[in-house]
């Protein structure tokens, strides 16, 4: 009888841990050798020794934190093609969440465990779709692990949001969205509704953009918008980060109507407490239908959750006669949820850190 | 509904009030009628349903979702009719969603015993975002902070400009929803609605603020004075179809006020005050308005409210006599008519504002410094000629407000503003010290104040409050504040008035900043002390 991933896929201390392998899944702090399932600040931190990533995360990786600055050995590791460390057979599969995000598949004495990272499973533009991989242990995120969470159809988001721009056509609308992904997916989905103008873009979000362009995916035509004449932002569709658009970066722009695109907009609360007036539901995240729909997938016996809201899941895992776990694993926390607050020493770039 | 909820959710977060104006109008303009009628009504609050309740709202709930995870769901959204409509299992039903026509009359006319089937057959037809505008209009909740006045301004838009919002504020109140003859009339399919007299409120004159720059020009010979009182504004309007109290902003207050309606045994309509007075030795004496606030505070009066807080009206102005409209008749004339009615008809609660001769500036002076009196807010100047025109016509009517009192304070909170204020810090909560058992002394809040500075003041109280910031409670930051750090305000304001609401036990009136009084250190910032005595000597005035 094979062992049960719990005897060789462990939480410790450092992050999760594949024992036979040496090997740390998404760690938070460095360690001798890590897998990253994608290149979000709370999944890639800089300094390990080996790192394993996909091609695209690994670039993904160097724009974020430097070239290079990931680890000593940086090895790539295309999508579906197995290699073996120390026994356990490993190959990583499309996630669905941003460019290069990856499921990490471990094969270990007839055992197989699937880490997801973060996933979502709707169609985008700018990355390639999730892959259900049957297992024995599914290890999942759960971050709009509630069944109030339900993502509308995304084009529809991009639709309503020009929408406004064509009721309010003196008025710039800035859009909060985070740097990696959810930007270059917003851009695609703006274009794909139609608006082929130029998108302006707040300076932090303009490197990764180029990565994106630089990968194959095609944004159109960009422009910084902080060197753009306020007559020129009148009408204009502004991306910045989260903690831009209400700030003091933000008086540039032409009597903004303040947008987050986010899955927490959903609730309406939460866009009103942060003072935004076109919120956009639109997120990288599974919502809580496709969570229990590839619970169903990939019909693993056993339900791990990395982070999120696990208590929900794990009752819906149950309610379909699966085994659920809640592992805790500190350091997670969701890009979006960054808030339009400035936060101090925030980097331009990185996420939230969320304790 | 789709548009309706969309229009909701839309005027729920936006803060601008031009920008809730212009979502109003593509609203009208592009929904067809009766729903934007209905529409209208729900956001003027027009409509009500007493059939169904948050209970049948949970009752969907439990039948449609597993009780642990709505218990989750709803701690975690914090409102039933929000939770209920984000987590509705969505079902691909062959219906489209219901119209807004369709769900005001079924909600009308279904028994109670089948509203459940009825509502989460509509619930399953529709996105969320309609599901909250359904469950939302059932409990009464919607609350969008769209006042009535701008969408008659939206309304106004759609006639390109020959239709003003005055001239619909006319019509207003003898109409009903879904308004189809208000929207003809708007587009130009129409004529202009007759209310056939229906209580109709008319638009107030109002007055502009006297400036010093007008005093030293004005004839004082073509103006007469009145005092201005510290109550609310109103208008009485009483004809065969009805009778109806309403504030200054069109809004009908004559369910608070049932013995004002109830003496409003005559055909006309009156300008007025509305005012706490009470029987003195030497006649009708006016409460602060800290009474009358009392009374505003309750939709409906208990008997022994009405008796401990007496309400009564002081008569400014008729606007008609029966159905004769009186404004175009100049102010001497209009009063002599009022003055000739209030003889004949001696309305119960009623009396009249005194006229005051002004023949110079010393004299006007003089008068307005002798008033110190709480309940009264400074001194009115109408032309003896003046016609009664709608809104604010310039050189007619004025107001000389008594000179604000002033307190210097230590800025304790700071929040950010709304709309175009939204990246600043503009709401301030401001303290004074208090001394403590021991003779230590600490500061205690008193109140808030959102204006009064200037732009480049905000700039540098926003920087200030960034650099000062000692503690954050969600959009709040505490700023440094102590004898020796801190910024200090002067704070203008029109009165004091006792509260039990507040820390301090004062409450201000209208209190905005003044100047920025950084030359001043904290420690020597007012001490409370000084407000309380300001309350003591607050005794009311005999007239
Ligand atoms: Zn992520
Ligand atoms: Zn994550």
């Amino acid at each position: 009888m094979p062992p049960h991933p719990e005897t060789w896929l462990k939480v410790l201390p450092e992050g999760l841990f594949c024992e036979p392998g040496g090997f740390f899944i998404d760690p938070p702090g460095p360690v001798p050798r890590a897998i990253i399932t994608h290149a979000h600040a709370d999944h890639a931190r800089p300094g390990h020794g080996a790192v394993l990533a996909s091609p695209e995360t690994m670039a993904l990786m160097d724009v974020r934190m430097g070239e290079g600055r990931s680890g000593a050995q940086r090895q790539v590791l295309p999508y579906g093609e197995p290699i073996t460390l120390d026994g356990v057979r490993v190959w990583l599969q499309p996630a669905g969440h941003v460019l290069g995000s990856a499921q990490v598949a471990m094969e270990w004495q007839g055992s197989r465990a699937v880490v997801s990272g973060d996933y979502k499973r709707v169609a985008d533009p700018t990355c390639m779709g999730f892959e259900p991989i049957a297992c024995d242990v599914f290890v999942t995120e759960a971050t709009f692990g509630l069944p109030v969470f339900r993502h509308p159809p995304a084009l529809g988001e991009a639709a309503r949001l020009l929408d406004s721009v064509r009721l309010f056509p003196e008025r710039t609308h800035v859009i909060g969205c985070y740097a990696l992904g959810k930007c270059q997916r917003l851009i695609a989905l703006l274009r794909q509704a139609g608006w082929d103008g130029p998108i302006h873009l707040h300076g932090a979000l303009i490197p990764l953009c180029q990565a994106y362009e630089r990968m194959g995916i095609p944004l159109g035509e960009l422009r910084p918008a902080t060197v753009a004449a306020k007559a020129e932002l009148a009408g204009a569709i502004v991306l910045a980060p989260p903690s831009a658009i209400a700030d003091r970066w933000a008086r540039r722009l032409a009597d903004p109507v303040v947008c987050l695109a986010s899955g927490w907009m959903r609730v309406r609360q939460r866009a009103k407490a942060k003072g935004i007036e076109l919120p956009l539901v639109i997120s990288d995240h599974a919502d809580w239908d496709e969570l229990c729909a590839t619970l169903t997938e990939v019909d693993a016996p056993e339900i791990w959750v990395t982070h999120g809201r696990e208590e929900a899941l794990i009752h819906a895992a149950e309610q379909q006669g699966r085994r659920g776990r809640a592992l805790r694993l500190v350091g997670y926390g969701d890009e979006d949820d960054a808030g339009v607050e400035a936060v101090p020493g925030e980097t331009a770039l990185g996420g939230k850190v969320v304790a | 509904m789709i548009a309706f909820a969309e229009l909701l959710e839309r005027l729920t977060l936006t803060p601008g009030r031009l920008a809730k104006i212009a979502l109003l109008r593509r609203f009208f303009e592009t929904e067809p009628d009766p729903d934007r009628g209905i529409g209208l009504a729900a956001l003027t609050g027009e409509l009500a349903f007493d059939a169904a309740k948050p209970a049948l709202i949970r009752q969907l709930a439990e039948s449609r979702t597993d009780p642990v995870l709505f218990a989750w769901s709803y701690d975690y959204v914090g409102d039933l009719a929000e939770t209920v409509a984000l987590m509705w299992p969505e079902r691909r039903v062959n219906a489209p969603p219901p119209l807004l026509m369709e769900v005001v009359q079924s909600l009308a006319t279904t028994p109670k015993s089948e509203l459940g089937a009825l509502v989460a057959g509509w619930l399953d037809a529709s996105p969320a975002p309609v599901r909250l505008a359904i469950l939302k209009l059932i409990t009464g909740g919607l609350r969008v902070g769209a006042s009535v006045r701008i969408a008659k301004i939206a309304l106004a838009e759609l006639s390109g400009g020959r239709i003003a919002a005055d001239d619909i504020e006319e019509v207003w109140h003898g109409l009903s929803p879904p308004y189809t003859e208000l929207f003809a009339w708007l587009e130009g399919r129409g004529d202009k609605p007759d209310p056939a007299g229906a209580p109709v409120f008319r638009p107030p004159m109002l007055a502009h603020p006297l400036e010093v720059q007008d005093l030293a020009v004005l004839d004082y010979a073509r103006y007469v004075a009145e005092w201005k009182w510290d109550g609310i504004r109103v208008q009485l309007v009483s004809t065969p179809g009805g009778r109806r109290l309403y504030s200054r902003g069109s809004e009908d207050i004559s369910a608070a006020f049932p013995e004002i309606v109830e003496a409003m045994t005559f055909d006309a309509v009156l300008d007025g005050e509305l005012l706490v007075l009470r029987d003195g030795p030497d006649g009708v004496v006016v409460a602060p308005f800290a009474d009358l606030q009392q009374r505003l505070n309750r939709k409906a009066p208990t008997g022994r409210m009405m008796q401990q807080f007496p309400v009564g009206i002081r008569l400014y102005d008729m606007l008609f006599e029966a159905d004769e409209d009186l404004r175009p008749l100049p102010f001497d004339a209009r009063r002599r008519r009022l003055e000739d009615w209030f003889a004949r008809a001696a309305p119960a609660r009623m009396d009249l504002s005194e006229l005051i001769d002004v023949p110079d500036l010393p004299a006007l002076s003089v008068l307005r410094d002798g008033a110190r009196a709480a309940s009264i807010e400074g001194l009115m100047l109408k032309r003896r000629d003046s016609p009664y025109v709608p809104g604010r016509p310039k050189g007619l009517w004025w107001k000389w407000k008594r000179d604000p009192l002033t307190i210097d304070a230590v800025l304790m909170y700071a929040q950010r503003g709304h709309g175009k204020r939204s990246s600043f810090y503009s709401d301030y909560t401001f303290g004074l010290w208090r001394q403590l058992e021991g003779g230590s002394e600490e500061l205690v809040p008193v109140g808030k104040a959102y204006s009064g500075f200037t732009d480049a003041e905000l700039a540098m109280l926003d920087r200030w409050i960034r650099n000062h910031t000692t503690a954050r409670f969600g959009p709040v930051r505490e700023v440094a504040h102590g004898r020796d750090a801190g910024i200090v305000l002067e704070i203008a304001f029109d009165a004091a008035q006792r509260s039990t609401r507040h820390k301090s036990g004062v409450a201000l009136r209208f209190p905005r900043v003044s100047r920025l009084r950084t030359d001043k250190p904290p420690a020597e910032a007012d001490r409370l002390d000084i407000l309380i005595r300001l309350l003591e000597g607050e005794a009311t005035i005999a007239i």
